[in-house]
């Protein structure tokens, strides 16, 4: 019993930091229409500015808690600075363009982040650490025998990631920046007509989704440490938002608890009879099914074509 | 707030509704690469009237209504709105300054509910910013409530209670154009542009159509551009009618001496040489 449920919990943590990610994926969709290639990237991109900064200030200041604090708000800064800078760039000059352009355009802002990135930044492994505690937690221990292992990391990171989750729903759903985003991704022209700065508009959400991707960062960086690597993490949460659907915000969750603790407890329990390595595949697999048989996910919009 | 109940309430009266000169376009030359799409077009708009801009496809009348929207910027001439001259801009500046459009192809958010659609018309009137939103806290919430208030009026103008929830995506043809004047008419414009709004439709729908755009010149008391191929709705409705045939103005003035203009007659129905 004890064990079951570690494998669970193991595979719901993992399976939030999943959904960090598919996060940034479902935001830059739903106000784009676009599936940004680069948010992996921005990953990478906000984790070793986040690195970098908190090794510089943690020395200036002397204080780890002040240091990491500024460090933070200078990361944010910088990918509110990428934000703008990626909607002067690129964006403004795609406006009223094919959706197929957008994408291709967010694949060469892929590579033009890992590469700048790495060259502002460094491309050695850097760590981050935001001094979250490490020393493992046993509970229950009363009522089962052995009771059960938690890092209280990772109950930080699920509350981080909750809280992040809960105010982005509601952001989207009910107030005007979510019904101008949500209006943006439907219709350019039409979003213009009734007064939405486009521009602007972009920036908001490229920012956010920085945002979203350094909080991701934090966590994926604090635990495996901080290296090009992160940037192909990405794929890994392509399934979630294939399960969850694109365009829903509590789907990304829902669709990374699923896949991450389908990964860990078929791993676990179905490995030894096929030899194992389940946890490689798993997801896209299950993510093959959904596409086969319900395209739009679990929680996206269905899509309707009237002929 | 105070300027919608004011709108709402005080219906513009009788006969002399017509005022001043609200838009003039001044020579107005459009051309696209080789192609002119629109060629030394001058006329007039004054307030509270319903202008009609007719002529055969491919005359220019989209390309006019975009001039006005600011989409498209022509190569010569001056537009004038409210007396001011325009400088080069963009359409949510015009949404900004007050003129609101529909367009010839339906371009709605059809993702979203018919609530959701008509509420992103209330944009600019909204205020408050970025943070306050993502916290839904005190004025923000405040004035959300304020302006659904206003949209239920909308929805209720309109007729279209029964489908508030509906993705608009769901919706027949003639309802999608209703819900697209809705979001229109939420933004309290001083200046609606409706491209084709009966295109499309059967007759019970189109009488609908004229009684709402009628209602809305009357009650509001908004200035309306209107593009329109069905003559017998154009005749009827409009004060004044500009005519357009590849790209040059052929006639403009009441629907009756329209009618009877020679050059009209020609461009609709040809000429024997």
């Amino acid at each position: 019993m004890g064990f079951f449920l570690e494998t669970f919990l193991g595979g719901l943590m993992t399976g939030l930091l999943y959904a960090l990610i598919g996060l940034g994926f479902v935001l830059i969709f739903k106000a784009s229409g676009v599936f940004n290639f680069a948010q992996g990237a921005m990953v990478l991109v906000a984790a070793l500015a986040m690195a970098r900064f908190s090794g510089w200030a943690t020395e200036a200041l002397g204080s780890m808690v002040l240091g990491n604090v500024l460090a933070f708000l200078m990361s944010v800064a910088f990918m509110i600075a990428v934000a703008i800078v990626i909607e002067r760039l690129v964006l403004r000059h795609l406006v009223n363009q094919e959706l197929t352009t957008l994408l291709m355009a967010t694949l060469g802002i892929t590579y033009v982040l890992d590469g700048l990135g790495q060259m502002v930044f460094g491309s050695s492994v850097y760590t981050i650490d935001v001094g979250m505690p490490k020393e493992p937690l046993f509970l229950f221990e009363g009522v089962f025998e052995g009771g059960m292992l938690i890092n209280p990391d990772d109950l930080i990171a699920a509350g981080v990631a909750a809280t992040l989750v809960a105010t982005l729903a509601l952001l989207f759903q009910y107030t005007k920046v979510g019904r101008a985003l949500r209006a943006v991704a439907d219709d350019h022209q039409a979003a213009q007509s009734v007064g939405i700065p486009l521009g602007r508009i972009w920036v908001v959400v490229w920012a956010v989704a920085g945002i979203v991707a350094l909080v991701a960062g934090i966590v994926w960086g604090s635990k495996l440490g901080v290296q090009f690597s992160l940037s192909t993490v990405a794929l890994r949460a392509l399934p979630v938002v294939i399960l969850g659907g694109l365009t829903s915000v509590p789907g990304a969750i829902i669709g990374g608890l699923i896949i991450g603790v389908g990964e860990k407890v078929s791993e676990v329990y179905l490995g030894p009879f096929v030899g194992g390595g389940i946890e490689v595949w798993f997801a896209y697999v299950l993510a093959l099914v959904f596409l086969l048989f319900r395209p739009e996910g679990l929680f996206g919009e269905k899509h309707i074509d009237r002929v | 707030m105070n300027d919608m109940t004011q709108t709402l309430e005080t219906p513009v009266a009788g006969r002399e509704r017509i005022g001043g000169v609200i838009l003039d376009l001044q020579n107005i030359s459009l051309r696209f690469g080789g192609v002119k799409a629109l060629t030394d077009i001058s006329f007039d708009v004054r307030e509270h009237e319903i202008r009609s801009i007719i002529g055969p496809n491919g005359a220019g009348k989209s390309s006019m209504l975009n001039v006005i929207n600011g989409v498209y910027h022509p190569q010569e001439g001056r537009i004038l709105f409210r007396g001011a001259l325009r400088e080069k801009m963009e359409p949510q500046v015009a949404a900004a300054q007050g003129i609101a459009r529909t367009f010839q192809n339906i371009a709605l958010f059809k993702g979203m509910t018919v609530l959701d659609n008509i509420m992103t018309g209330r944009n600019l009137k909204m205020k408050c910013n970025l943070f306050q939103h993502a916290l839904f806290w005190g004025a923000a919430q405040k004035e959300e409530i304020a302006h659904r208030i206003k949209v239920e009026e909308v929805i209720d103008f309109l007729e279209i209670q029964s489908i508030r929830n509906t993705p608009v995506g769901r919706l027949p043809y003639g309802l999608q154009k209703r819900v697209e004047l809705g979001r229109a008419l939420a933004a309290e414009p001083e200046l609606l542009l409706l491209d084709e709004p009966m295109a499309g439709m059967n007759v019970e729908e189109k009488q609908d159509m004229c009684r709402f755009i009628l209602d809305v010149n009357d009650e509001y008391g908004t200035t309306i551009v209107l593009i329109e191929h069905d003559m017998g709705v154009v005749m009827d409705i409009s004060d004044r009618v500009v005519v357009l045939d590849y790209g040059k103005k052929i006639g403009d003035g009441a629907p009756d001496e329209v009618k009877n203009n020679p050059d009209v007659i020609a461009a609709y129905l040809g000429t024997s040489h």
